[in-house]
């Protein structure tokens, strides 16, 4: 791995462990766009047999992606941070609300536990009231303590056949 | 010369007439125009869109359905509204994938004003190439089409080659042209879509 995991509160879910739970949940894709946090699951993921990891380019591309891959029977999670929720506005409307489809995302709380890097970081103000305001089903993961609740959001979110969003809080950008 | 180009309508005929089970998706124009067609349980009318989110979501079907193959047919404002999604295709690099960018120079369904890549937009009075746009963006197998008798001959080479396969269509615009409807509600169109999508005697 290029980059040494870092075990320290600013990271809940380690690479090991979130691919494990991707896999136990079924996921068959992940699409992404990483941050300096969430990127540190890169090499876990690509090596995992069971998950194939697609890179985009940007993140509302990352939505139209997991809906070519729902409606052809695969079922993919979007993983980007909270400013790429922002760039996602238009293509979250058209799949999560006009065709209704579950997909659903694990999306990055950007400076949540550590500002430091970002002091007045403006993500702090705009996620949880644009996360708001698309209307989709979301639970918020502040502390390792709160980690089971993704697989418990996901699965209930799945059984009901609609659309989920798992905001993780980040340390620095 | 915009006169001498081929019209949408008659290109997505010359489609129409040589697919057989492949995954059809339309949008804004294409949209408007193969719903004058007869229907096909694998046709996708992505309308409403996200605006050139089209490409992005062949791929997703491409790579989730690798024994079909997936037609998409985009406009070239929905491509230059998502570049990047060229190369997303071709770092995934699905054999099953065809993009189809119908070149008409403008937004038609907004009363026909010149994208960025065309001349009359551009300080050099030159349109970009989509051609060489697609081979910097890693397409391999890529068709430049002029006519409807080049469409004509190629397009069975377009839908059966080893892809991704890139095709440039230069279609005139229609004056005036209005936008696509939808053929339905959203929902209920994408469940019977994804269904037809996991029967594997889905065809014509």
């Amino acid at each position: 791995m290029g980059k040494r995991l870092q075990v320290d509160k600013y990271h809940i879910y380690q690479d090991q462990e979130i691919v494990s739970l991707l896999e136990e949940i079924g996921i068959t894709h992940v699409v992404w766009v990483p941050d300096s946090t969430l990127g540190l699951w890169e090499a876990a993921l690509a090596s995992s047999p069971a998950i194939e990891l697609i890179s985009v380019c940007r993140e509302g591309e990352a939505w139209a992606v997991a809906a070519g891959l729902h409606l052809g029977g695969s079922k993919p999670l979007v993983i980007i941070q909270c400013t790429g929720l922002f760039e996602s506005g238009d293509a979250l409307r058209n799949v999560l609300h006009d065709y209704q489809l579950p997909l659903y995302g694990l999306i990055g709380y950007r400076s949540y536990l550590n500002s430091e890097s970002l002091p007045g970081d403006s993500c702090l103000k705009f996620t949880e009231p644009v996360l708001a305001a698309w209307n989709v089903d979301s639970i918020f993961i502040d502390s390792a303590e709160k980690k089971d609740q993704f697989k418990e959001h996901y699965l209930k979110c799945q059984q009901a056949g609609r659309a989920g969003i798992t905001l993780l809080a980040e340390g620095r950008a | 010369m915009t006169s001498a180009r081929m019209s949408t309508a008659d290109s997505l005929r010359i489609l129409h007439t040589a697919r057989n089970d492949e995954v059809v998706i339309t949008t804004m124009s294409t949209a408007r125009e193969w719903t004058q067609l007869p229907p096909h349980p694998l046709d996708f009318v992505y309308v409403p869109s996200s605006m050139g989110q089209a490409s992005a979501l062949g791929l997703g079907m491409a790579l989730a359905q690798p024994s079909r193959r997936i037609v998409v047919c985009n406009g070239d404002g929905c491509t230059l509204m998502n570049l990047g999604s060229l190369v997303s295709i071709t770092a995934a690099a699905p054999k099953n994938l065809v993009l189809l960018v119908f070149d008409n120079e403008v937004y038609e369904i907004t009363g026909g004003q010149g994208t960025a890549a065309s001349g009359r937009r551009r300080a050099d009075g030159d349109s970009l190439d989509y051609g060489e746009m697609a081979r910097a963006c890693g397409f391999q197998k890529i068709h430049v089409i002029e006519n409807c008798e080049q469409w004509e001959s190629e397009v069975n080479q377009l839908l059966t080659e080893e892809g991704p396969v890139f095709g440039w269509l230069k279609v005139a615009p229609v004056p005036g042209g209005a936008g696509p409807r939808s053929p339905g509600p959203g929902p209920e169109r994408a469940r019977a879509f994804a269904a037809a999508l996991q029967d594997p005697q889905s065809s014509r």
